[in-house]
């Protein structure tokens, strides 16, 4: 039987021990004597949320299927277990053999969002490595990260040995292929870190040193290790059919945020809305092929067990099999008790059409995200939705029974003005308005439409990368000119407006487009005892200031700066194909309120077409 | 038609609360291909209920849940397809048709269960056990011959002066463990920590570390005996 890391009665006294005894159904167990590597693979979060990640469980089965390679998870420990195991020193473990980090070849940690910045210190710190890089010595494991938040991994800088930039499937092999042979060959860490750099897409980030102007912005980033490359190029898998897709992902045996069987559809987004990140850099667009994803469906349904399953993909409405695909699953599956959730539909005439068979009306609610309230600002962004799509798909499902939507927006935008704001409660009135013109008869009582703004926040990568962001002041001000605008609408009580927290706003404004100076923030806010900070009851934004002025940091540099057309950014030797001179010509757009056509309408030149696939070819097949 | 899944417990299992182990249990049936009834309407759900909770910590090997059958399954192909299926620490033991009537369910009819209690070295974990102190044999004895043994039990709603002496239907010495036969069910229910924390009070061993294991839940026959659930069906060939 398993022996586990943790005591009896320590896992009594927690909340929710399942999360760290492991055994789940589909995890993998090996001898860890046959292995040549060990990769503890992380997600810096609760295991409910972690569990609930994509690209853990691709990765997970892809390493698994190497004999050579044991992969096994590791999540952050909850407060109540982290408290104990830095009362009783009780090192950080994977879930697979308890074993503990630190006797690991690899620590990966994918980095998804801004605000687990300091779950990453405190699982390196529990796993008793050195937060550091250049403190770590060649025991310890080497520590990779990757996901979206790598694209700019300045900030993480000095914590990782290696980044990671781009879709995981396509170098590992080599990576972990070049790690046993300096093994093999007794080299030593800083031998393998030069055999990684030669790597297509991976940042040895050691291997470089910025200098900055007086103004505080970079003057150079160059390599110091001449096996260093000049410009590290993102990863990216062109077959997304014939590639790795676990068939039978790890079930967890607690409710987790995504309980059930995701299949992703595709990957990329066709759309080009100019404040997206995902939307450039997972360029170009490519399909699964339907006929996989309906095996997929079937055998990822018998693997597991789960009673759901859910498409998932940045814009499920542009996959060209969508209505083949759904289909079938609801043919298939509906009268086996399985739910099938179709998140980011377009709302028409199919969609409601599917989702009248999938869901209960009375309790379901409609989702559009118009992200701005007036034409104009829609026409900034480069959302293609118009308002007279929202009423029209907003009319329809009313007209069919439903009496419930939710509509999100974002506050802050560049150009954004009063009107604008306002907008965006008159927005809400107007498909209010369209609800109660169905006579009294035949609607079913009150409409509810709740309306949710979160704060706009510049991405790298995206044609906004250049704009500035708000003070927390300003940001407050701005909501409140929404709530008061949302008093004066005529359906007022048919309308619910929340808005998000600005103090988190600002500091992923930070660290969004941060460069390696402000990892001393981190740390320094992690000492002071900053964690899960995507916790609304656990995020201390006073901690968070301290921090600042203590490491001298000035977050109105990194926010508040109108950055200039020719400014280098910190993550400008990444290279994701969307080339720097079509953001710009984008950004210009934007200012001219200009829309431009999707990849499917018409190229428009973004450079991802080197990769000859994908959207790129699509109409010359 | 209906059947009774009898189930055991043990290892890291031991720390799955009962909610979800229930959640287990309808992934595991479309694993296994159990062809299992469910509810009507948008959101159905499996028909399944289990007899008794079990709370965490405690291993078992006697736990029982009730399904509805849309066609029949024999005993011996419903086991190892579960079985094939499982995670260790939950091993299927058996698999038998039950009467259809909702009286007959394992829910309404479990009137008692059977316990053994090891006191352990530590609370740090279950595997190192101890033999019973010597003077248990006595202790339990006299804390048997007592006219009434009263203990505050918590309800919903306040909390009350309650006689369990009643309730304890067994209680003695076996080997390395205490044995305890308890009043089970929606009737009456003592549970097994009620019992030894009330016992350990009463020697004054109150800092003894105890694993409880289940032996098995009961219901009572027409003759007014004592047998398990797994004995109130029928093996299905």
């Amino acid at each position: 039987m398993r022996k586990l890391a943790l005591t009896d009665d320590i896992l009594l006294k927690i909340e929710k021990p399942a999360r760290y005894i492991g055994n789940e159904i589909n995890s993998v167990m090996k001898d860890k004597g046959s292995v040549d590597i060990r990769f503890a693979m992380c997600f810096p979060d609760v295991y409910e949320i972690g569990m609930s990640h994509l690209g853990i469980q691709i990765l997970y089965d892809m390493f698994n299927r190497r004999d050579d390679v044991w992969c096994e998870r590791v999540y952050s420990p909850w407060l109540d277990l982290d408290k104990i195991m830095r009362e009783q020193k009780i090192p950080l473990f994977a879930l697979e053999s308890q074993d503990p980090v630190k006797d690991f070849d690899f620590l990966g940690i994918t980095i998804q969002y801004e605000m687990c910045y300091t779950n990453i210190l405190q699982v390196l710190d529990l796993s008793g490595i050195p937060l550091k890089a250049s403190e770590r010595c060649e025991q310890d494991p080497i520590v990779i990260g990757g996901g979206p938040c790598t694209y700019n991994p300045e900030p993480l800088a000095d914590f990782f040995d290696l980044f990671y930039i781009g879709e995981g499937e396509t170098v590992y092999g080599e990576l972990l292929d070049a790690y046993k042979e300096n093994k093999a060959n007794g080299g030593s860490r800083k031998d393998y870190l030069e055999k990684a750099a030669q790597i297509e897409g991976i940042y040895v980030p050691s291997f470089y040193d910025v200098t900055y102007k007086e103004d505080g912005t970079i003057e150079s980033f160059v390599p110091n290790n001449p096996h260093a490359k000049a410009t590290i190029r993102k990863q990216i898998v062109m077959d997304v059919t014939n590639s790795y897709y676990p068939k039978a992902p790890v079930v967890p045996f607690i409710k987790v945020t995504q309980d059930r069987v995701v299949l992703e559809i595709q990957r990329g987004c066709i759309r080009g809305c100019r404040f997206c990140q995902a939307g450039m850099l997972y360029r170009p667009t490519r399909e699964r092929d339907v006929e996989m994803l309906k095996d997929y469906a079937y055998q990822m349904l018998k693997n597991t067990g789960h009673e759901e399953i859910s498409l998932s993909s940045l814009s499920s409405s542009d996959y060209s099999s969508l209505k083949e695909l759904v289909t079938f699953l609801i043919e298939e599956f509906k009268g086996k008790g399985i739910n099938i959730s179709l998140p980011s539909l377009r709302i028409d005439a199919f969609s409601l059409d599917v989702m009248e068979k999938v869901q209960d009306i009375r309790k379901s609610s409609l989702t559009f995200a118009p992200e701005a309230g007036s034409q104009r600002m829609r026409n900034v962004i480069n959302k293609g939705l118009t308002e007279e799509d929202i009423l029209n798909g907003a009319g329809q499902a009313f007209e069919g029974g439903w009496n419930k939507v939710k509509l999100y927006f974002m506050l802050g935008l560049p150009t954004e003005t009063e009107e604008d704001m306002k907008a965006i409660a008159e927005l809400a009135d107007k498909v209010a308005r369209r609800y109660y013109e169905i006579p009294k008869d035949q609607r079913n009582g009150k409409c509810q439409i709740t309306t949710s703004t979160s704060f706009f926040i510049p991405k790298p990568f995206t044609p906004f990368q250049w704009a500035k962001m708000f003070t927390n002041t300003e940001y407050v001000a701005r909501a409140a000119v929404v709530k008061h605008a949302f008093n004066d609408q005529l359906n007022r009580k048919s309308l619910r407006y929340h808005w998000h927290d600005a103090e988190v706003t600002v500091l992923e404004g930070v660290f969004a487009r941060g460069d390696r100076r402000t990892g001393a923030v981190l740390l320094e806010a992690y000492r002071l005892g900053c964690l899960y900070d995507s916790w609304s009851d656990y995020f201390d934004y006073d901690k968070w200031l301290t921090a600042f002025e203590n490491t001298g940091i000035d977050m109105a540099f990194y926010n508040l700066r109108e950055r200039s057309m020719d400014e280098k950014f910190p993550w400008d030797f990444i290279d994701i194909g969307v080339t720097k001179d079509f953001l710009k010509k984008e950004w210009e757009r934007a200012m001219r309120g200009e829309v431009t056509p999707n990849c499917r309408q018409q190229c428009s030149g973004c450079g991802a077409a080197r990769w000859k696939g994908g959207v790129c070819v699509e109409s010359k097949n | 038609m209906k059947a009774r899944i009898k189930f055991r417990k043990y290892g890291v299992m031991k720390f799955i609360g009962h909610l979800d182990v229930m959640r287990y249990f309808q992934k595991a049936m479309r694993r296994a291909d159990i062809p299992i009834a469910f509810t009507g309407g948008y959101s159905p759900h499996m028909i399944m209920s289990f007899a008794q909770p079990l709370g965490v910590g405690i291993t078992s090997e006697g736990e029982y849940l009730d399904i509805e059958l849309t066609e029949k399954i024999s005993s011996e192909d419903a086991i190892s397809q579960m079985n094939r299926v499982m995670t260790e620490g939950i091993d299927v033991v058996s698999f038998v048709e039950i009467p259809d009537e909702k009286k007959a369910s394992g829910m309404t009819i479990t009137a008692a269960a059977s316990y053994r209690v090891y006191p352990l070295e530590s609370a740090k974990t279950s595997d190192i056990r101890l033999p019973l102190p010597g003077n248990w044999t006595e202790e339990i004895e006299e804390f048997l011959a007592q006219e009434h043994i009263t203990v505050w039990k918590k309800t919903k709603r306040s909390e009350k002066e309650v006689d369990i002496k009643p309730m304890i239907y067994d209680m003695h010495p076996d080997a390395d463990s205490i044995y305890l036969f308890l009043a089970t069910g929606s009737e009456q229910n003592l549970k097994p920590d009620l019992v030894m924390d009330t016992f350990l009070n009463y020697t004054g061993a109150e800092e003894t570390a105890l694993h409880y294991h289940r032996v098995d839940v009961y219901a009572r026959n027409e003759a007014g005996t004592f047998v398990p659930l797994s004995d109130m069906g029928k093996i299905i060939l």
